[in-house]
């Protein structure tokens, strides 16, 4: 635990982290702590999974119907 | 990003200017098949902003025929997502009755960490900072795809996304539901970069607590 990275700062960089959007100093400051530590090594995991559940998430679905109405405006339209 | 992913992309935007070339020349089928391919995310981002799905389902009508107006004009400057998806937003905010509150404010108000601070070592401590013993987070199990478990995660998820703040909801929604990336999104919602990260992160943060949570109380 001697990263000069505490867990309650690596834990709001997490999303800058997977974005790929830390500088090279403080991505390689995450990266060794994420080494010794294993809470926020599990808090990354968690993270993604979470980012993964989200994406399961069903989108929405086209109502037969309403997919009609569209193509109705479209002749209307043209 | 692989060498495929950027030719999978040059084709899917090659593709779909053909589309719109088409849809110029009044095509039917070009129009139905950009329907096919844009409405279910356009519905689902409607449905951030307003409360019955035939409303949302008026308000993406109402941006096809926005977009069947404007079409002549379409330079393809910006993809014809993020020009729907903008115009969509401008439509939805009008029509929406749910609670709003600005996008700054939103972030101003927040102060604190995403984290409870109590999970955390007190500045006394020989390791401030650093995880409590009893508060370690401990991995989220492995879910494959279909099990009850998984299907409980994703519904525990999905009822927590609904509970966001608008913006961070939009945010969450497009970067991590619908894929768009993080330029897409902040010339969609008109927001800065650092904006962008806040609110996407806020709103994970938000929905892993109670992922935690839920698998804590399920053990």
């Amino acid at each position: 635990m001697k990263s000069d990275m505490d867990c309650n700062q690596l834990v709001e960089l997490v999303t800058a982290y997977l974005d790929g959007s830390l500088d090279s100093k403080t991505r390689a400051r995450f990266d060794e702590h994420l080494l010794e530590c294993e809470g926020c090594e599990n808090y990354l995991q968690q993270f993604r999974g979470t980012v993964d559940t989200v994406g399961k998430i069903d989108t929405a679905t086209i109502d037969p119907a309403f997919r009609d109405r569209l193509l109705n405006a479209f002749r209307e339209f043209r | 990003m692989t060498g495929y992913a950027v030719a999978e992309m040059t084709r899917a935007t090659g593709e779909e200017a053909a589309l719109v070339a088409a849809l110029k020349d009044g095509d039917e089928a070009a129009f139905a098949e950009l329907v096919d391919r844009h409405t279910p995310s356009m519905l689902r981002v409607a449905r951030g902003y307003v409360r019955s799905h035939e409303t949302a389902e008026e308000v993406v009508q109402e941006a096809w025929i926005a977009l069947l107006k404007g079409i002549g004009k379409f330079e393809g400057r910006s993809s014809l997502r993020t020009w729907l998806f903008t115009v969509l937003i401008n439509i939805a905010k009008t029509r929406g009755t749910r609670d709003r509150r600005d996008t700054d404010v939103e972030i101003l108000a927040f102060t604190g960490g995403t984290v409870d601070p109590a999970r955390f070592r007190p500045a006394n401590d020989r390791y401030p900072g650093h995880w409590r013993q009893d508060e370690v987070p401990a991995p989220f199990p492995d879910t494959p795809e279909g099990s009850v478990l998984g299907n409980e995660l994703v519904a525990v998820a999905q009822r927590e996304l609904e509970k966001l703040p608008e913006n961070q909801r939009l945010v969450v929604t497009m970067r991590d539901m619908l894929d768009l990336d993080s330029a897409e999104v902040r010339e969609v919602l008109d927001i800065s970069v650092a904006n962008q990260r806040v609110l996407l992160h806020r709103g994970r943060a938000a929905v892993r607590q109670v992922l935690e949570d839920y698998l804590r109380e399920s053990k």
